[in-house]
Parts: C-alpha cells; sequence; structure tokens
C-alpha cells in the first residue's frame, strides 16, 4: 500500500486560507443542490412511468418527510445506535490488533517480510465472504457482525501504521536513545506521536469500509440498526422509509468521516510555510 | 518575629539569581586499544587506538572524510560497541548511552510535534527528573539565548535556532560530556562562527569535557585546546597537538590564531597526503 507521498501532501493541503474555505463551503452548498435535483428528476421520471409507479416515494419529498417524522420521534437514534456500537467495536478491535501489529512489521525487517504475503491475500478477501464462517463460529448475530468490521478495518490501520513507522527519522530514534529513552518513552514520545496521522488516516479509511460493510451484515439476522431497517421498510414496501435510512447511513457516514478528518487535522504536526 | 523572618527568606529567594550547577571537573576519558571492524565493510575503520582526555578538555578529533571520526564518537557515546578495546570515562568502562555523555548530531533532528521547551526536555524527561523542568529549562533556554522562543513550534525556528536548541537538549539533564559530530556544518559562516564560540564558553563555564569532530581546521583552532588529528585507512592517531590561544585569540583576525591555523593545517594536509601516498589494502 503506498500511502506515503499522498498523505504528506494531504497533510499539506489541509490548512487552507479563509477565501478557500468560503469558496470550498459555496461549492459543496453547489454540488448538494445538484445532486437533490438529479433525484428530483428522477422521482419525476419514475411517477411518470407506469410500470415504476409504485417507486414513486423514493423521491425527495416523501423521503423527507419520512425523514422528518424519524428525526422528530427520535427513532433514528434508536436505529442508529446498535450500528454505532457495531463500527465503534469492530474499530476498537482493529486498532488494537492493527497498531501493534503495524508498528511491528514496521520496525522488524524479518516480520514484515514474513506477513507481507499472508497479509496481502487476507486483505484482498471481500470481509463479506467470512459471513458464512463468522455466523457459525459467534454464538450471536452481533459478535458476528463485529467480526466482519473488524476483519474489514484492520488492513487500513495495519498498513497505513507500518508504512507510517518506516518513515520516522532514524535520527529521532538515535536522539532519544542518547538522551536515555526506554522503550516505554520511545513509544509513547517518539514513534506514536509520529505516526499519530498515519494511524488516523488509517482509521479514516477503515471507517469507509466499516460503514459500507455495515449495512449488507445487518441484512441478516439482527433485528437492529439501519441495515435491519432498510430491508424491514422493503418487506413493508414503505419506500419512502427506506429512501430515509439510506438518507441518514450517508449523513452519518460523512459525519463520521468528517470528524476523523478533524482529528487528523488536529494531530498533524507538518506545519506549512505560510 | 515569625513573620519578619519569612519574609525575609522570601526576599532572599526572589533576588538569588539563579545559577547553573557545574559539573566538577568534566569527565575523564580514556580510550585503551581500540579497533573497530563493520560487519559489512571490509577491513578496519579504526585500528589500535590509545589515548586519554583530561576532564574538562576541549578536544578535536580532525580528519578527512571516512577516516572513522563518526565511529569513534559513537564509541565514546556508547551508542556503537568497539569490535576490540574499551572506553573508560571516569573509571567506568562503558557499556551503553547515558545522559552523563551526551552526543550532538549533524541535524538538530528535534521533534516537531513538540515546542521547544518540550524539545529540550526530554533529557530530563527520559531519566525521570522532571521535577526539574520547571526550573532548569528556562534557564538552559536563556543560556543558548532562545528564552523568548521557549513555546514556539521547533519547525518555526532556523537552522542555527534548532541546533541552539539541539545544545540546550544536550545540556539540560547536565552532562559531564559533549561530544558532537560536526554540529554546525550546515549553518551559514555567520552563525557557525557565533556558535562555535559560543559552546567553547558554554563547555568552559560549566566545565564539562567537549570531543568535537570536524573537518574543518579553523573550526579545530577556534574551538580546542587540543587536536587529534586522524589518518585513514585504517583509522589512527597521527598527530596530537596543543592549540595553546587564549580565549580573546580565538578568532580568524588574531595573528596568533593564524599561526596556529597554519600550522595545523600543514600537519593536517601531510597526513592527508601520507594516506594518498598509501596502497590501498
Ligand atoms: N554502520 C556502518 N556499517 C558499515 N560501514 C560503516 C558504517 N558506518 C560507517 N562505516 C564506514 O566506516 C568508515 C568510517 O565512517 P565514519 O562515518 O566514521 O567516517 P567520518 O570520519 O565520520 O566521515 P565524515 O567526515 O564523512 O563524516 C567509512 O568508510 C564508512 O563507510
Ligand atoms: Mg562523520
Amino acid at each position: 500500500m503506498s500511502l506515503g507521498a499522498d498523505t504528506y501532501r494531504g497533510r499539506a493541503a489541509l490548512a487552507l486560507p479563509k477565501l478557500a474555505w468560503f469558496r470550498g463551503v459555496a461549492n459543496a452548498v453547489i454540488g448538494i443542490a445538484v445532486l437533490v435535483g438529479l433525484w428530483w428528476l428522477g422521482g419525476v421520471a419514475v411517477a411518470n412511468n407506469p410500470n415504476m409507479y409504485a417507486f414513486a416515494d423514493f423521491a425527495p419529498g416523501p423521503t423527507l418527510s419520512a425523514l422528518r417524522d424519524m428525526v422528530g420521534s427520535g427513532e433514528v437514534v434508536g436505529m442508529a445506535w446498535p450500528s454505532l456500537y457495531r463500527v465503534g467495536a469492530g474499530m476498537l478491535i482493529a486498532v488494537a490488533f492493527g497498531v501493534p501489529m503495524g508498528i511491528l512489521i514496521g520496525r522488524v525487517a524479518i516480520l514484515r517480510e514474513i506477513t507481507n504475503v499472508p497479509f496481502q491475500f487476507l486483505r484482498m478477501i471481500s470481509p463479506l465472504s467470512w459471513m458464512p464462517i463468522a455466523v457459525m463460529v459467534f454464538a450471536t448475530w452481533d459478535g458476528a457482525i463485529v467480526f466482519l468490521i473488524a476483519a474489514a478495518a484492520v488492513w487500513p490501520v495495519l498498513f497505513s501504521t507500518a508504512a507510517g513507522v518506516r518513515r520516522i527519522d532514524p535520527a529521532w530514534l538515535k536522539v532519544a536513545r542518547n538522551l536515555g529513552a526506554n522503550v516505554v518513552h520511545m513509544l509513547f514520545t517518539v514513534i506514536l506521536p509520529a505516526i499519530a496521522v498515519d494511524i488516523l488516516t488509517g482509521l479514516r479509511l477503515a471507517l469507509g469500509v466499516a460503514w459500507v460493510v455495515l449495512v449488507p451484515a445487518e441484512y441478516l439476522g439482527v433485528t437492529s440498526g439501519l441495515g435491519y431497517s432498510i430491508n424491514d421498510a422493503r418487506d413493508t414496501l414503505d419506500y419512502s422509509r427506506l429512501a430515509a435510512v439510506v438518507v441518514v447511513i450517508g449523513i452519518i457516514g460523512f459525519t463520521l468521516d468528517y470528524l476523523f478528518m478533524l482529528a487528523i487535522k488536529h494531530f498533524n504536526w507538518v506545519r506549512s510555510a505560510d | 518575629m515569625m513573620v519578619t523572618r519569612l519574609k525575609d527568606e522570601t526576599r532572599i529567594e526572589t533576588t538569588t539569581k539563579p545559577v547553573l550547577r557545574p559539573v566538577p571537573g568534566g569527565a575523564h576519558i580514556a580510550v585503551r586499544n581500540l579497533s573497530h571492524t563493520y560487519r559489512k565493510a571490509d577491513g578496519r575503520v579504526l585500528d589500535a587506538l590509545d589515548f586519554e582526555i583530561q576532564p574538562g578538555a576541549v578536544v578535536a578529533l580532525l580528519g578527512r572524510s571516512g577516516c572513522g571520526k563518526s565511529s569513534l564518537l559513537h564509541m565514546l557515546a556508547g551508542l556503537t560497541h568497539p569490535t576490540e578495546g574499551e572506553v573508560i570515562i571516569n573509571g567506568n568502562v562503558v557499556r551503553g548511552p547515558s545522559p552523563k555523555w551526551v552526543m550532538m548530531f549533524q541535524a538538530p533532528s528535534l521533534f516537531p510535534w513538540m515546542s521547544v521547551a518540550k524539545n529540550a526536555a526530554l533529557g530530563l524527561k527520559f531519566n525521570r527528573r522532571t521535577g526539574e523542568i520547571a526550573k532548569r529549562i528556562p534557564e538552559i533556554l536563556d543560556l543558548v539565548d532562545l528564552g523568548p522562543f521557549a513555546d514556539r513550534n521547533a519547525q518555526e525556528l532556523s537552522g542555527g535556532q534548532q541546533q541552539r536548541v539541539a545544545l540546550a537538549r544536550s545540556l539540560a539533564p547536565s552532562p559531564e560530556m559533549l561530544l558532537l559530530d560536526e554540529p554546525f556544518s550546515a549553518l551559514d559562516a555567520f552563525t557557525r562562527r557565533s556558535l562555535q564560540q559560543d559552546v567553547r564558553r558554554i563547555a568552559k563555564d560549566l566545565g564539562l569535557t567537549l570531543v568535537i569532530v570536524t573537518h574543518d581546521v579553523s573550526e579545530a583552532v577556534i574551538m580546542a585546546d587540543r587536536v587529534l588529528v586522524l589518518d585513514a585507512n585504517p583509522g589512527r592517531i597521527a598527530d596530537d597537538t596543543t592549540i595553546s590561544l587564549e580565549n580573546d585569540e580565538r578568532n580568524a583576525s588574531a595573528e596568533r590564531f593564524q599561526s596556529e591555523q597554519a600550522r595545523l593545517m600543514q600537519i593536517y594536509t601531510d597526513v592527508a597526503h601520507g594516506d594518498a601516498a598509501a596502497p590501498l589494502s
């Protein structure tokens, strides 16, 4: 995984001057307007097609009113909470395994060489293909879903951490050793601060995958969460509700991603020249 | 009664200027029959070196590129183990790095996610002396003329200022010996001169032993009391000479400085030519 150069470019690009920020917001508003416009056009086309008339509730109007009801009644919280919990637990497991392992394979060449092929191989297997096995191994559906999310999230975290460790300036380690740092100092004063942004970048990528894996994983077995709600709405032919859940999934995913971006900005120690 | 005494004590405390604790005498170094061969390289890099450095002396290791100066310095610092022989500091064989002998490298290598003060405090932090940080770090930053920069990010400083932070970082744990590996070579001539003089003055004020690696003859003359000129392939001490200049003569315009520089330059070129004439083994 060649996160290297891109990550650094990303770090520099985060510092936008005020005018550019305003322009960014304006362009985002235009983009959203275009998206909603296309959605509306699609709704009109569906409504005027006798074969697809039954799906007219997918249009923006019914969807947004279903969304308003969902948010107003607080139902959305009950829907999203189990999903957020599963993603959170899966990501925690991914960090607990991926960060230490990433540091190890970043530091120890022999370990990196041994694990390279197996890890690249495992990474390319869609996490969803573990589903039947996960269902058999784990006693609860929740356990199986958390496992699938962890299996999806671990690779970006692991590879990004390892790449970050390999980019650490060896002179920093020499200076720390020279000043009497022990292993704990090395880890918490040098290595982790140096690679904080790499870990968070890996987590941000992991979240993208985990959030995608979540919905199909929740189609099975469980009776809570956003994926279940979509399935449930389909079974009851409540299409405006189904579309509203899709919007909720998008909004939560976008928000989480944005939070990670803020965290990356916060921990980014590269100062731009301006 | 009590109240007045308390008052008196407070007054005395606030008017007493903080003084840096000098290291009495600095470290004594003895290098005994030291040889080194790198696993990947062929032939000895350093061959049977045997010398002593007196406490508080400023000694320059002068030699052309690749003769093993940095290797020797790493061994004095305990960062590399010699394949044969030993380094003895204050009577004890060196077995690893210690805050009592700190090495400064060519690049300042500050941690860019920390402030100047945090960088300077690392040595104290790593040695469970965090209690001293609040008092010692402002003193040490004043000593290197960086007092007002304490809270700035290390990346916002110029190269010369960063090297001063590295110096403060090395001095903070009160080492008995400072080992400098061409620490000024990336700086402009003016900044380099002032740092050379400052570092010598600080070392003398604190009484530390200072070993500086260089291939710049004038740097050796400005800073050192004594110069060890190294041969290459394998590294041996080809000459051991004293620079007997007063502090106020240690600038390029002084007459005696120029004659000392010419003398050392002669020794250095003789050694270098000797190297070139020797058949490569
Ligand atoms: N880690 C190492 N492994 C193998 N060989 C090394 C290693 N470090 C240095 N050498 C070799 O040892 C010799 C001496 O290197 P050293 O860095 O000590 O020289 P130097 O006198 O400091 O040179 P310079 O003035 O260029 O810094 C060189 O030939 C170098 O290639
Ligand atoms: Mg060198």
